[in-house]
């Protein structure tokens, strides 16, 4: 009866209705979660400790909107600096050469094996380690310019240099293992095409490895992104003191409202991780250019691509195709 | 097939040149320049003796078949000639030319100095390779397969590559397809995209590494019907395969071998009158 009237439109005339399985104990663990979510909700609107009338107060205040714009920057340059960086380290490491493999190996013992904080207060100290920088020939006194560490710092903003170089650095090593994994996923019989076509290998790297490589890469290197937009908050090791969460905690300390205002730097925090998630999506989508068509018809076509015809059928109707007949008779 | 024609008609003008490049003395006819001439050719990995001493001669213009039980090193023969392995011993020309390595003068001696990325990437212009799994670009599509080398390697204009790509696919009978992703068409159609791939940079030579063995048993037709036309078309083809058939009615030459050794070569008859033990046992087991 009114079999037509199902959702995919499809002529079945003896659909089954059957009454599904009873599950008591799914319905329990929903009763249970969603009523400790609403206490928690509850909670957090009643509670006065949390302060929402400061919340909004502080929401778009000058320090925190410039905190905000400080934290994108830092996370966006040293995010920069680390993929180039990681793809520099990938490469060497896969790399005949002995001296780039074993360069490329410390390089991620080194930024892995230490804390991330460790690696901040260190860069904030750079320009006591190395007071100029100066550009000359080695081992000699030849120098053609030189600058002290102290100005060129300053020449920004204190601080944000090392914080970028800080982050960018330890960033790379963990990325250069994702990207060494991405490229040892792409199936060897793809160089092996290229090489044949007598494509020269930076060729291949760049239009037949990489970009099928970005498509197992991008995933976690978005992953690596909202960690890094957190990681800045740490950046006060520098010290840099222009970011969000340096900034709300500045207020928070003012005021002595410490509460309110970290619910200030969450919100911010959630709202730029939301934007960026969307935008890996985008991304992965872009990179999965050809593995998720499957279903979905030709690129630019007629989207009859789903069955399968065999090829003499296909040929009907065209010139190629007629051709195609005439061989394989 | 008229385009063909005009191929066939320049490589050999090449062909000719490179002749009396090689050989200094008198212009020798081009026909008597092996395509592939191997040497007692010899293939280790590690302590592993692949190929212990092959000699093949094969002519311009003929289609050599290589029989022979899995293990015998015959997919690794194919590969050096196209450079994806190094040779251990012996030597291999294409057209007349050493693969790999030229001859150098070292101290008044003659030594052998192996080629550059770029002189090797020149050499294997020369030779379209087909591969058992396809690889096929995945994320190009079909026509852009087919144009990468012509437009990135041997540097042609785009519209003419794409021109040119066009007739490939549509000697393979791909044409209505161009548009597609590899993944979206069968095991048949993407060799047949490959074999169009390795054809849009006009080699003299096409190797093929077992172009039928990942196919579905009725999709095998359709692969062999294109190389069949090829054959017909005059070029030069080495094809490593299980397809007794497709030997005995396309192949000028076959040869058979086992434990990285020629066994037994010759004329397509050979396959019907095997004088080796071994061979006959193979094929006792194949048809």
């Amino acid at each position: 009866m009114g079999h037509k009237n199902e959702s995919d439109g499809l002529d079945i005339p003896n659909r089954i209705h059957a009454r599904p399985v009873f599950r008591p104990g799914s319905l329990i663990a929903g009763v249970i979660v969603a009523f400790l979510a609403v206490m928690l909700g509850y909670g957090m609107i009643t509670n006065d400790n949390f302060d929402w009338p400061i919340v909004w107060k502080y929401l778009f205040n000058e320090h925190v909107l410039n905190g905000i714009g400080w934290t994108l920057v830092l996370t966006v340059t040293s995010m920069l600096i680390a993929i180039v960086l990681a793809v520099l380290l990938a490469v060497m490491r896969k790399s005949v050469n002995p001296v780039l493999r074993g360069v490329s190996w410390f390089w991620i013992w080194f930024f892995r094996g230490t804390p991330i904080y460790t690696q901040l207060v260190f860069w904030g100290l750079f320009s006591v380690l190395i007071p100029t920088i100066s550009l000359g020939i080695p081992f000699t006194h030849l120098n053609f310019w030189s600058m002290s560490t102290e100005q060129l710092n300053k020449f920004i903003s204190p601080g944000f240099l090392a914080a970028m170089l800080g982050l960018a650095l330890n960033e790379s090593a963990y990325l250069a293992e994702i990207v060494r994994a991405g490229l040892e996923a792409v199936d060897p019989g793809q160089s092996e095409a290229a090489e044949a076509l007598g494509m020269p290998r930076t060729m291949i790297m760049r239009r037949v490895v990489l970009p099928q490589a970005m498509r197992i890469i991008v995933p976690p290197t978005g992953n690596e992104v909202i960690s890094m937009l957190k990681t800045t908050s740490l950046v006060s090791a520098v010290p840099f003191s222009l970011e969000i969460q340096f900034a709300t905690n500045a207020i928070a300390n003012r005021i002595y409202k410490p509460i309110p205002l970290l619910m200030v730097a969450c919100f911010w925090y959630l709202v730029i991780t939301s934007i960026l998630m969307v935008a890996q999506s985008w991304i992965e989508r872009y990179f999965g250019k050809g593995f998720n068509e499957g279903s979905n018809g030709p690129a630019a076509g007629d989207g009859d691509a789903k069955e399968e015809k065999p090829a003499a059928k296909v040929a009907e109707g065209n010139e190629g195709g007629t051709a195609f007949l005439g061989l394989n008779a | 097939m008229n385009d063909m024609t005009t191929n066939d008609s320049n490589t050999q003008a090449t062909t000719e040149q490179q002749g009396s490049e090689s050989v200094a003395q008198t212009p020798v006819d081009n026909a008597t320049v092996p395509a592939v001439k191997a040497t007692q050719v010899h293939k280790a990995f590690g302590s592993l003796h692949v190929l212990k001493g092959i000699d093949m001669t094969v002519m311009p213009g003929t289609v050599t078949v290589i029989l022979g039980p899995s293990g015998s090193g015959k997919s690794t023969f194919l590969r050096l000639i196209n450079q994806l392995e190094t040779l251990t011993g012996g030597s291999i020309e294409v057209d007349g030319e050493l693969i790999g390595y030229k001859h150098v003068n070292h101290g008044g001696k003659d030594e052998l100095q192996t080629l550059n990325d770029k002189e090797i990437a020149e050499q294997r212009e020369k030779l379209g390779m087909v591969f058992q799994r396809f690889n096929l670009f995945p994320h190009r599509t079909v026509l852009e397969n087919v144009m990468e080398a012509p437009v990135h390697v041997a540097k042609v204009p785009k519209a003419k590559a794409k021109e040119e790509a066009m007739k490939e696919l549509e000697r393979v009978g791909m044409a209505d397809r161009a548009d597609y992703y590899p993944m979206q068409l069968s095991g048949g159609q993407q060799q047949r995209v490959a074999i169009a791939r390795a054809l849009a940079m006009n080699p003299k030579i096409m190797l093929f590494d077992e172009p039928t063995s990942a196919l579905d048993p009725e999709l095998v037709g359709e692969v062999l019907g294109v190389m069949r036309s090829l054959a017909d078309a005059g070029i030069t083809m080495i094809v490593v395969t299980h397809e007794i058939g497709f030997a005995r009615e396309v192949g000028d030459q076959i040869v058979f071998m086992d434990g990285g050794v020629v066994v037994e070569h010759g004329g397509p008859e050979i396959i019907d009158h095997p004088q080796e033990p071994r061979f006959k046992d193979f094929l006792s087991h194949v048809l």
